[in-house]
């Protein structure tokens, strides 16, 4: 994991609300952490200061309970059930819109997507992974998705480092966190006293210029980069450091899928809160006077049924089929569309599966680095 | 499904609590709209009365739970070029279907002063059960948004949208938390089908089922994790033999626990 720059500033504990007040002065709506319904979610913050502190959750696979940080610090939460995606890929929008004039001839116009001006603050190295590849499907080509590519141009990223991470993060193995390495317009390592502040772009830079922070010490360099050390070895899920492509798609017949079929729902709470999940249905939802209509963009899932629909049968009618779907794609099948793994070990499918399925666990089995149980 | 512009839309009650018919009723503007759109020729609780109307559309509130209940769905399935069965009553039987599994000249006497008076039968059941029924919304009750759905495909001449899938996925939508995760609360939704938007957990609260079995309703896995969240086998059973008792994943999930109980 890469440590903080040399040129790295330090922005002590009570100055982070400058931080918060020069985003809002620029007219950034600013979402932190918040307590919502037994999780962390993110939600915007009424005032600079409105940052909670001593917030954290302790997660197990199907169980998520908040916790009280003893030391109080602002970021000792590894995760909550969603970061970035829903801010960018919205989980339901309006595209387009047809409207029939009085000679009854259909116009089509083009739905402007809302792109405000937004700030997440504790952002985490495994959302910035899964944000890459969001933007590697979404931004991809000479026809990239302007609703997402106007709303991700407006986006301001405060990344933190993890010092904490859950039972349920893998994200050492993944190799992508914890410590925040690119993608970020700034990151934070919070120490006791204060945060090692790091620009990570243009805009990141131009922000923390305007705090006037003095350089961090070498010694809280040194302190942030253990921080993240100690954060990594903590960890105790992992996947294979390997690339699983070629073991899991030899293993499509493994009588392992059956039996994890036994236990899931395919509620699709899995790609629900995965970070890097993207599939999507749409529809058109007609006005009731018949003269205009809506197309819609929804979340979907490969775990629903109409997923799988082609015309006059489904591939996927059972949910062996469709668990087999979503792991192959997010472990095997990814790296041929987009070049790595789908998964940046950010645990969320494990934490937030209402029974207790556990990614690490059956990958483990399918890809023949364990008994099955 | 092809339908006449300003087709003929019959609204009748069977037993049932009127609570779908309200989703009419409660539509506001949009029923103003729909007025201009369709002809309403019977709508008892509207006002409307023509029960043997021929109509392009019947939609059908209730179950079929009395002897003249057995005639009368005949009759408007006649009358009926396009028949909806709208509500757990409806589809699934609804709460009265509890009695299917119980002694229901029993509850009767127990209730009823005069119970020679109540002319009931022995079980309630979907109108699936007595006459082909085109399309069913589920729910307890049902939406407004689903109604309009469902008249507006008709009106385009395109088969209505049946939306299978769990509760799960409109939570999501939503952002909000599973309570089975976060607040370990026993919670029907991944077995549950969408279509109310997820009204109970966006008040905080565990779904109870009242939309019926989705598809590929994992029941198995859902009981065994009701248990491990602290639900004995009786209590597994009530979650399931609620509302929807007798749609079919459901009655065998309650059997099932039932059974359990009894070992």
């Amino acid at each position: 994991m890469p440590a903080p720059p040399e040129d790295a500033g330090f922005l002590p504990l009570a100055q982070l609300s400058m931080l918060v007040a020069r985003l809002m002065e620029q007219d950034y709506r600013c979402l932190g952490p918040a307590v919502e319904n037994g999780a962390i979610v993110m939600r915007e913050l009424a005032a600079p200061d409105a940052l909670p502190r001593g917030l954290q959750a302790g997660q197990a696979p199907g169980r998520y309970r908040l916790q009280q940080d003893p030391q109080q610090r602002y970021f000792a939460w590894a995760n909550g059930p969603q970061a970035i995606k829903p801010h960018l890929f919205a989980p339901r929008e309006s595209l387009w819109r047809a409207q029939r004039d009085e000679q009854g001839r259909l116009h089509f116009m083009a739905v402007a997507p809302p792109a405000p001006m937004l700030a997440l603050i504790g952002v985490r190295a495994c959302d910035l992974a899964a944000l890459a590849l969001q933007d590697a499907h979404f931004l991809q080509g000479d026809q990239p998705d302007t609703h997402y590519a106007q709303r991700r141009e407006q986006l301001f990223l405060v990344a933190v480092q993890c010092a904490e991470p859950a039972s349920t993060c893998f994200c050492a193995s993944t190799g992508d966190g914890p410590t925040p390495a690119a993608g970020y317009d700034i990151a934070l390592a919070e120490l006791t006293d204060g945060f090692v502040a790091t620009a990570g772009s243009r805009k990141g830079a131009a922000l923390l210029n305007t705090l006037n922070l003095p350089p961090a010490s070498p010694r809280q360099i040194a302190a942030a980069r253990q921080q993240g050390q100690a954060a990594a070895a903590s960890q105790t899920r992992s996947l294979p450091g390997r690339t699983l492509r070629d073991v899991l798609m030899s293993r499509l017949e493994h009588p392992q899928w059956d039996e994890v079929a036994t236990r899931c729902l395919a509620c699709g709470n899995c790609t629900a809160v995965c970070p890097t999940c993207f599939c999507h249905a749409e529809m058109d939802e007609p006005a009731l006077n018949g003269q205009a209509s809506e197309h819609v963009r929804i979340w979907d899932s490969c775990f629903g049924e109409s997923h799988g629909h082609l015309h006059g049968f489904n591939v996927r009618p059972d949910i062996r089929s469709r668990y087999r779907q979503w792991l192959i794609h997010k472990l095997a099948t990814w790296h041929d569309q987009y070049g790595r793994s789908g998964c940046v070990g950010c645990g969320r499918c494990i934490a937030w599966c209402p029974a207790e399925i556990d990614l690490t666990a059956e990958a483990a089995v399918l890809a023949g680095d364990r008994e099955r149980p | 499904m092809r339908v006449p512009t300003r087709p003929r839309v019959a609204v009748h009650k069977f037993s049932s609590c009127d609570g779908c018919q309200l989703a009419f009723l409660n539509l506001g503007e949009d029923l103003l709209a729909l007025a201009e759109r369709v002809e309403l020729v019977h709508f008892a609780e509207a006002g409307p009365l023509d029960p043997d109307a021929e109509v392009d559309i019947a939609f059908v509130e209730g179950s079929v739970s009395t002897p003249a209940d057995l005639e009368r769905i005949q009759r408007i399935r006649r009358h009926s070029r396009m028949l909806i069965a709208i509500g757990a009553c409806a589809t699934a039987g609804g709460i009265q279907a509890l009695r299917n599994g119980a002694d229901g000249a029993q509850w009767a006497a127990q209730i009823y002063s005069h119970p020679a008076a109540v002319a009931s039968l022995e079980r309630s059941t979907p109108i699936s059960s007595h006459v082909a029924v085109d399309f069913e919304l589920w729910g307890c009750p049902v939406s407004g948004p689903q109604i309009l759905a469902v008249v507006n495909s008709l009106l385009l001449g395109v088969a209505p949208r049946d939306n299978a899938d769990k509760v799960c996925s409109e939570c999501k939508r939503r952002d909000l938390s599973c309570v089975m995760v976060s607040r370990g609360i026993p919670c029907m939704g991944p077995v549950t089908r969408a279509g109310c938007g997820a009204l109970c957990p966006g008040l905080g609260r565990d779904c109870y089922g009242c939309y019926g079995p989705a598809e590929n309703a994992n029941t198995d896995a859902l009981a065994a994790q009701f248990g491990r969240q602290g639900l004995d086998p009786p209590a597994v059973a009530r979650r399931f033999r609620s509302i929807n008792s007798q749609a079919p994943a459901f009655l065998a999930a309650a059997n099932k626990a039932g059974e359990a109980r009894d070992e």
